[in-house]
């Protein structure tokens, strides 16, 4: 098989069967768009028709769905998910083959997918993040297709450019009018923002609402528009509330964890970041809210007010918007309560769609406008290319979601991680499946010391200055290894079971089938 | 001078917590082997130490092991760990110059050829101990600090702890007064909410006000804050310069009395300057021109 190397070193295919053409990865930014935006047929509905209909088999009907289409999901619901299921079941009982399943994140309440991809069902996924039964099903090679693994930003591109093509969208809608008005905030299913489903309802040839909250016509406020949606079915459930959203979010009380969140801060404040405008995204883990927390405090200390607060959105967020230290928060995800309560009732807390967040395609991203953004690592190279795909046993556990997408949009881009996790040193030569180029990656914070990415001599500076403690890619992976040896590398089969896309649609990696 | 703002307890027991220990910037890292371990796990937890002290990179921190008291595991944990070449014996309980002489002396007997000698710490934490303080600092030469443990002191005592310390002050100033008559530091209790910022850099303060010069940490996220106490300040560091500036002018125009701002330097504030000053060097706060 004829192969080609992409710009950050990576052997790929030329041709993967299942996948099509290889376009590899040429540089974070050196791929141009050179497409149309592509666009759903034109359609009306006449006064008087009912969008409402019984059940999900009457839709499935009605459209008609037809074998080998692409089914359209979104994760707002996380593991509390019940639409994915409760949809993929009616294709079932309906002898559908060949579906494709464009989800933009898997969790293990989607274990069914399994069963559906076994008995010919399911054969595709499109998706940006996957864990739990599922990611390992496709490790072990289990789908007929290899998995396409986009990022957020990605995702919405694909969808734009027509790479993606939907042909039914199903929005999970925690509550919904008959008209197909839809939000995220209230009802008993309430996720927050639906900002990924948004490119789906406005490029998918047919969308379908499911909801367990129909409330009387006009809803407000809006999220999904009635001008976009076909068909609203009411069912009894669409979610688990304990699956969906936390009722908080904790800072982490492990003191490696903090000593990394503090040395994180210091380092932002040391890029002269800390200043008012500053924009920041964090995830909503113990270790970033905990790198949120020690920001907060240097911003409270200096008297800074930040322009806005971006990516999966946190009570701790919320609080701070509350508190006059962001301007604004920008939603395209919310994790917990606060999010939420303070999506429905603050005007400055802003939903916005995947596109908007994160596509590198449009005229705009939000991530664009970011100052710093602290980001995880399963494993990252002396180069600082990093991988969130794969775990230490090859096996898919993650996913890009916004990681490459911020990566590439912040002016500093920060990735903590422990030097050892568990007992293996989580820097290396080359990272298993690179996920984010390094070219995107700044500064790696661990708890022995802080390393640069060589294209960055200001910011060395900088942290020189600041006395910060310093230490090349190198040093520290040669440090972990003293404490805990080097690790051998994982065999994999030659099998390709996942295909990693950058955001532009290049092909940055490929995973492949472990045993 | 030794630098000891912060010595952090590490659960002897903990192969993680004390791989980790040398991350977080104490000055001294205390490898526990008495109250954090449970009985029936002391001779597994004095193994773990023994290999961490031989193995692990603890950086700049000071090494310490608080062994157990002498009259339960003490000596077993001795003959274990002087060996690997701790720099220090933190010593629980103390509460009479024997006391001391007997740990100094078992620790003599197990020192290697050539090993650099092995610094004791006494950490006092009972009524006895606080009123025999002076003379345990001077005890023996290996006693290079005295700590306050006043958890254990105030149950003796059968006094309620508060954070606001009142019950604990008489043995602070007490353990401050000895250690300085006897020319050793002297080292403050611990706080023990670690989630209480506000009450532990209140604590610290007075600490620092009283005379000690530095304090035992519970948790790391306490050691910054510690840190920030103790560190010299710009106002101080700038004192410092001036007083010794004023000084060396006094000695090359031959003069024996120096004065600044109006009132005389003499020799206790020129100590204090040049502490405050070495500090500052040694924590990167200032250059090195005036000492």
């Amino acid at each position: 098989m004829n192969q080609v190397i992409n710009a950050i070193g990576r052997n790929l295919p030329e041709y993967i069967d299942g996948y099509g053409k290889v376009r590899p990865f040429a540089g974070a930014f050196a791929t141009a768009p050179d497409m149309p935006r592509q666009a759903p047929k034109v359609k009306q509905i006449f006064p008087g028709e009912q969008k409402l209909v019984a059940d999900l088999e009457t839709v499935f009907k009605r459209i008609p769905i037809t074998d080998g289409m692409t089914l359209g999901f979104h994760h707002h619901l996380r593991n509390g998910d019940g639409v994915v299921n409760m949809v993929l079941a009616v294709a079932a009982k309906l002898g559908l083959k060949n579906l494709n399943i464009a989800l933009s994140s898997v969790f293990p309440v989607h274990a069914p997918i399994v069963e559906h991809v076994k008995a010919g069902v399911v054969t595709g996924l499109d998706t940006n993040y996957m864990s739990g039964p599922v990611a390992q099903a496709v490790s072990r090679g289990l789908f007929p297709r290899p998995v396409i693994l986009r990022t957020h930003g990605g995702r919405a591109r694909a969808i734009e450019c027509g790479q993606l093509k939907i042909d039914v969208a199903f929005i999970a809608a925690p509550t919904a009018d008959d008209y197909g008005n839809l939000n995220g905030v209230n009802g008993p299913a309430a996720c927050g923002s639906l900002g990924y489903a948004m490119p789906d309802a406005q490029y998918a040839d047919h969308v379908v609402a499911v909801t367990d909250n129909l409330v009387p016509y006009p809803l407000s406020p809006v999220s999904i528009p009635q001008t976009r949606v076909d068909y609203v079915v009411k069912v009894d459930c669409i979610g688990d509330p304990k699956g969906i959203v936390s009722g908080t979010t904790k800072i982490t009380r492990d003191p490696v964890g903090l000593k990394i969140a503090q040395t994180t801060a210091k380092v932002i404040r040391a890029a002269g970041l800390i200043k008012d405008g500053f924009s920041f995204q964090t995830g909503a883990g113990g270790a970033s809210l905990a790198a949120a927390y020690y920001v907060r405090q240097m911003m409270e200390e200096s008297g800074v007010t930040g322009s806005f607060a971006l990516g999966g959105i946190t009570g701790y967020m919320v609080e701070m918007l509350e508190k006059g230290l962001f301007r604004t928060i920008i939603d395209v995800q919310g994790f917990d309560l606060d999010a939420i309560r303070s999506l429905a009732t603050n005007p400055n807390h802003l939903e916005v769609g995947a596109d908007f967040y994160a596509s590198p395609f449009n005229l705009g991203a939000a991530v664009n406008k970011l100052d710093a953004v602290v980001l995880g690592a399963t494993e990252i190279d002396t180069g600082f290319n990093v991988n969130v795909v794969t775990g230490s046993d090859g096996v898919i556990m993650g996913g890009s979601g916004g990681h490459s997408d911020a990566a590439a949009g912040a002016k500093v881009t920060i990735v903590v991680a422990n030097l050892l996790r568990g007992r293996l040193p989580i820097i290396m030569d080359s990272v298993l499946t690179a996920t984010t180029p390094g070219e995107t990656v700044d500064v790696l914070v661990t708890e022995r010391g802080i390393a640069v990415n060589p294209h960055r001599p200001d910011l060395y500076e900088k942290f020189q200055a600041a006395g910060l403690p310093l230490k090349s890619a190198e040093e520290l992976k040669a440090l972990a290894e003293k404490i805990a040896g080097r690790p051998e590398s994982i065999t994999t089969r030659d099998k390709v079971v996942a295909v990693v896309e950058y955001r532009d649609g290049t092909v940055i990696d490929v995973v492949r089938q472990v045993d | 001078m030794d630098l000891r703002r912060t010595m952090l307890f590490m659960p002897g027991n903990n192969p993680g917590m004390l791989q980790n220990g040398g991350v977080f910037g104490a000055d001294a890292i205390i490898l526990d082997l008495e109250d954090a371990v449970a009985p029936q796990e002391k001779d597994a937890a004095r193994l773990l130490v023994a290999q961490a002290l031989q193995t692990v990179d603890y950086g700049d921190s000071e090494k310490v092991v608080r062994i157990n008291t002498l009259d339960t595991f003490g000596r077993q944990d001795i003959k274990a760990i002087v060996p690997c070449r701790p720099d220090a014996l933190l010593v629980p309980k103390v509460e009479s110059p024997e006391d001391i002489k007997e740990a100094a002396r078992l620790v003599a007997a197990y020192e290697q050829p050539g090993q650099t000698p092995v610094k004791l710490i006494a950490l006092l934490e009972t009524p006895c101990g606080i009123a025999e303080a002076y003379r345990i600092a001077r005890a023996d030469k290996r006693v290079v600090a005295l700590a306050f443990g006043a958890e254990d002191y105030t149950t003796s005592l059968g006094a309620k702890r508060t954070k606001e310390g009142t019950e604990i002050f008489s043995a602070r100033t007490m353990v401050v007064n000895s250690a300085a008559a006897a020319g050793v530091q002297s080292i403050d209790t611990p706080f023990t909410d670690v989630n209480d910022q506000d009450g532990l850099i209140a604590d610290t303060e007075l600490a620092k006000r009283l005379g000690f010069k530095g304090k035992l940490a519970i948790n790391p996220r306490q050691i910054d804050d510690i840190h920030k106490v103790f560190n010299p300040t710009e106002q101080d560091i700038v004192w410092a310069e001036r007083v010794i500036k004023a000084i060396r002018k006094a000695e090359a125009e031959g003069s024996g009395v120096a004065s600044l701002d109006g009132k005389m330097v003499d020799a206790p504030i020129v100590a204090r300057a040049e502490r405050i000053l070495y500090l500052a060097q040694l924590l990167g706060l200032a250059g090195g021109g005036l000492l």
